[in-house]
């Protein structure tokens, strides 16, 4: 979890529900009720809004974007910059595929609103690159074989990064839990335990 | 070209390249972020799909209203039931076909309407603004009640889906009347859900009436001919691309109802459309492991001898056939030495979403009931566990016409050097002793063996090999990487073969425009039914290569031999020429090798085989299980690579902690119908914390010289076979109470703790 804390809420699940009341106003919220009927009803949309000017800052670049306030980073990450390094596994929170930092700390980007990640420093697997070159994280996932589909891959990267920044000599342990938001359906979580620790040695030097 | 005859190659005795622990090729791909999905296609223009399904678990559309919808902002097109278009039907398993968007929807997911939009979001603004009127029917949810009298019928004529199935060797009455033990137990495992991490879905885009989908798939050519099939399109005007894909299971061996959504919504428009599921949508709607209902009677002699097997099964696959009850016998039918079996599985419908094949279908339930009981005679009749096995090895394969034996069956040697790596005898002592000293944790050890019914391969598969004059190679297959690291094996045939390094070797796959035609990645097929064809085409090359040096070294192609890049002569060393300094290579640009999948061998079987042995901890208070060390005794013939091998035994293992400890789909089946658990949260699969720190992979290496040209078999679905029934019987070991139901977590085994308790 996280050292800094958004005065909101908790900070690794990005925007708290507060929060978010207040970005889309108290009347963009339609309440659903509950009829009974069989008839599904139009309820629960919400009305189109004025698009919003932002500025994000996403692997030392400045990107200014005209977003709706409702579109989560993940999106605008991947569908407006083309950042598909971060990857969608299930826009709600349970997966981690769309692990990014924000300001140094493992965050789930589809739930963190582009709008709330403003004035931030946001990395992405891109981000790790040196130029052509794998990062220390990458090239020990490279060379313990720690994925198979390579799906869920960005985001345990990007959970072991996160770790490794704040605690550079970690446990197996402390391994294990820095990447238990991280599902990888493959299965390869022994080869992520070892790519961590190995990532830990490349990183010390 | 014509398929010449060509000499069949020897099998290889010492390898440079084959067996080594090498990173994956496409390594940097996957860990940079360079590699695209299909999920993470953009198109120029494009748009984004959503489909609305049917909340109910069975229901009639009567009226479907989409008028404010189609005026929604950024609303391209609307299509749904009774207009979507001419006549598109989507046919199922014994020429059952529906409508594309029927309005008899027999599951809670079904299509009712779909909606191509400029955003996502304003797609599913769209979604929720169609006000459909269904009349709310029946519904049957367990499908241990769906042949009960007055039971709804999902579909006219019943609920059977098909033919009770009866196989029967022997006779089962004669052999149980000759054992020494009879013992008879009913065991259950709950339906599981694929969820692989890259939602299911494609993204569409014609060119006047030629058809371009990025699909993720684990075989882009049976995508091809579902489309092609469904919209009445030549194969040709279908075009399929899936080079990376994030997972699928065996729930991507086929196109979607997405796929055709995507295509339509696509023609409408005129405009390429993105359509991927919400995950909640693949709990629901795009395969899942059927529940299996089995009762197995076994019947053993003091010695250890099987006498007599009889299995029943009762499963479904879900609102249409799909093949509930696959394979759910299989084991009990030729895993050990039996004369007398008998099995019967009964296939039903219920309104749930249709099961699609599940790595290893049937296998894994199967080894559920027929490895407990094994580990229950064992018990009865006093001998160890792995002893009994030992004394029923199946000498050939008795449940196949003509028991024809297998190329190589390493059963023995899994159970013999998997039980002595893994220290079983000294493991059963400690366990014991620990358990004496009581307390609240409680340890046991337990094991358990399966083959694999496939895993041999076989043709047709067609590889072609180009080799370029600086001696860098190009390869095109039209099989996908569905993550167990195919493209790595064939390259390192190429390099085995050629002497090229695997770095020098690009790899062409999985598009139907452009490669090779190739069965589905499924099966733990792939490397026995590919790597063979690409031997085969590295050969052509090869032998093409030596004609040609020869003729610019004026000797015999016979005497020359090709090693690091250059081509010397046998006989003078003095004769040598690199490739790259050829001329005739240099002027003709290329060497292009053919290979194709020759016959499996006649009247033989090549399965896989294994035993998996491992340790748990149960505390018997709170009934948390955690499995704290796990070995896996695999036998697949050569391991052609030890790196991405181990990663496949790691990954299925994880699997099968998944089927005994924490996958369970739930049905609402007394009050909706609805699945309830259809997120990650309520439907856990095993996480970082759930899973053994290690697993050790002991692979067992006969030389298979008749399996194929290169003796490897099938690893992915074999290795997950096993697994949930050796946890079960370590439990059982520590707690002394058999669960024959899946999942073992608290939930299921507090309740039992307190009950004994009670008992005193």
């Amino acid at each position: 979890m996280g050292k800094k804390k958004d005065e909101d809420g908790p900070s690794r699940l990005g925007v708290s529900r507060r929060g978010f009341f207040k970005l889309m106003g108290a009347g963009a919220v339609v309440s659903v009720a509950k009829t009974g009927s069989a008839v599904e009803s139009a309820a629960g949309v919400i009305k189109p809004v004025e698009m919003t000017k932002i500025k994000l800052f996403i692997n030392g670049r400045s990107h200014r974007l005209l977003v709706e306030p409702r579109w989560s980073l993940l999106f605008v990450l991947r569908e407006k910059l083309g950042l598909t390094g971060t990857k969608v596994g299930c826009e709600r929170g349970e997966c981690g595929a769309c692990t990014v930092l924000i300001d140094g700390l493992p965050r789930y980007a589809c739930m963190t609103l582009a709008v709330e990640a403003v004035d931030k420093e946001i990395t992405t697997l891109e981000g790790l690159m040196k130029g052509e070159e794998l990062g220390p994280v990458q090239q020990a996932f490279l060379e313990h074989d720690a994925f198979q589909c390579g799906y869920c891959t960005p985001g345990q990267i990007m959970a072991v990064e996160g770790l490794l920044r704040s605690n550079p000599n970690p446990s197996l342990e402390e391994i294990r839990h820095a990447v238990s938001g991280n599902l990888c359906r493959c299965g390869t979580y022994a080869h992520i335990f070892k790519a961590a620790q190995r990532a830990a040695e490349l990183r010390r030097g | 070209m014509m398929r010449e005859e060509r000499e069949t190659p020897k099998p290889w005795k010492k390898t440079e390249v084959i067996g080594k622990p090498i990173p994956r090729v496409d390594a940097y791909d996957r860990v940079s972020g360079s590699a695209i999905y299909p999920s993470d296609i953009s198109l120029p223009d494009m748009l984004y799909g959503a489909i609305l399904r049917c909340p109910h678990a069975h229901a009639k559309v009567l009226n479907i209203d989409s008028r404010e919808a189609e005026k929604m902002p950024g609303v391209m097109a609307v299509i749904k039931v009774g207009t979507n278009g001419p006549d598109v039907e989507w046919p199922y398993l014994r020429g059952l076909k529906t409508k594309l968007f029927d309005p008899h929807c027999r599951h809670e997911g079904e299509e009712v309407a779909a909606v191509a939009a400029e955003s996502p979001y304003q797609a599913w603004d769209a979604i929720k603004a169609i006000k459909v009127k269904y009349e709310i029917l029946p519904f049957v949810a367990d499908e241990r009640k769906a042949l009960e009298s007055g039971a709804p019928a999902v579909h006219e004529g019943g609920n059977r889906s098909g033919e009770t199935q009866i196989y029967e060797r022997g006779n089962v009455e004669r052999g149980f009347a000759e054992a020494d033990v009879v013992l008879e137990e009913t065991y259950r495992t709950e339906s599981e859900l694929h969820t692989p991490m890259e939602l299911h879905g494609c993204v569409a885009k014609w060119n006047g009436d030629r058809l371009t989908v990025w699909e993720s798939t684990q075989g882009v050519y049976g995508v091809q001919a579902r489309v092609a099939e469904v919209l009445g399109l030549p194969l040709v005007n279908v075009r399929v691309i899936g080079s990376y894909m994030g997972g699928g299971f065996g729930s991507k061996l086929q196109a979607g109802k997405y796929t055709i959504v995507a295509a339509l919504l696509a023609k409408k428009t005129g405009r390429a459309v993105k359509m991927f599921l919400t995950r909640e949508e693949t709990f629901l709607c795009v395969g899942n492991r059927p529940a299996s209902n089995m009762t197995l009677k076994a019947g053993v002699k003091r010695g250890g001898v099987l006498t007599a097997l009889e299995f029943s099964c009762i499963g479904t696959g879900g609102a249409y056939p799909a093949g509930g009850t696959s394979l759910v016998d299989w084991l009990v039918r030729d895993l050990y030495q039996c004369p007398n079996v008998r099995t019967k599985l009964t296939d039903v419908y219920i309104n749930a979403g249709p099961s699609r094949p599940c790595r290893a279908p049937g296998h894994p339930q199967g080894a559920w009931a027929l490895e407990q009981m094994i580990d229950a005679l064992a018990e009865t009749i006093k001998m160890d566990p792995v002893e009994l096995r030992l004394k029923n090895i199946p000498l050939y394969s008795q449940a196949r016409e003509g028991n024809p034996p297998y190329t190589s069956t390493g059963l023995k040697e899994c159970l013999e050097q998997g039980s002595k790596a893994f220290g079983w005898k000294e493991a059963l002592r400690k366990a014991f002793e620990a358990n004496t000293r009581g307390g609240t944790i409680r340890r046991g050890v337990g094991m358990a063996s399966g083959l694999w019914v496939a895993g041999g391969g076989g043709p047709p598969c067609t590889i072609i090999i180009r080799l370029f004059s600086d001696g860098s190679v190009n390869l095109n297959m039209g099989a996908s990487d569905i993550g167990t690291g195919t493209k790595t094996v064939m390259a390192m045939v190429v390099s085995e073969e050629l002497g090229v390094p695997v770095n020098n070797i690009q790899i062409e796959h999985a598009d139907t425009g452009t490669t090779q035609y190739a069965t589905p990645s499924g099966g733990s097929k792939t490397v026995p039914t590919e790597a063979p064809a690409v031997r085969a085409a590295a050969l052509h090359v090869k032998q093409q290569l030596l004609e040609m040096a020869g003729r610019e070294l004026k000797t015999e192609a016979g005497q020359l031999n090709l090693k690091n890049g250059e081509i010397l002569s046998i006989i003078d060393p003095t004769k040598k020429i690199k490739i790259s300094g050829l001329s005739e290579l240099k002027r003709q640009g290329v060497i292009l090798g053919v290979g194709y999948r020759g016959p499996n061998p006649d009247k033989k079987v090549v399965n896989p085989f294994a035993a998996q042995f491992c340790e748990v901890e149960v505390n018997i208070q709170t009934g948390e299980v955690k499995v704290l060390r796990f070995l896996a005794a695999q036998e697949s013939g050569r391991v052609m690579n030890r790196l991405t091998y181990e990663n496949q035994v790691v990954g299925g293992v994880t699997w099968g902690v998944g089927l005994a400890m924490t996958e369970s789909r739930i049905l609402d089946a007394k009050q909706t119908g609805k699945m309830v658990n259809r997120n990650w949260h309520d439907y856990k699969i095993p996480t970082a914390l759930d899973v053994p720190a290690e697993v050790i992979s002991l692979p067992i290496e006969p030389e298979d010289t008749e399996a194929n040209t290169t003796g490897a078999k099938g690893l992915g679905e074999p290795v997950t076979i096993p697994t949930a029934a050796a946890i079960a019987n370590a439990v059982y070991h520590a707690i002394g109470i058999r669960i024959t139901g899946t999942p073992i977590n608290p939930l299921t085994l507090s309740p039992l703790f307190s009950a004994r308790r009670k008992e005193g």
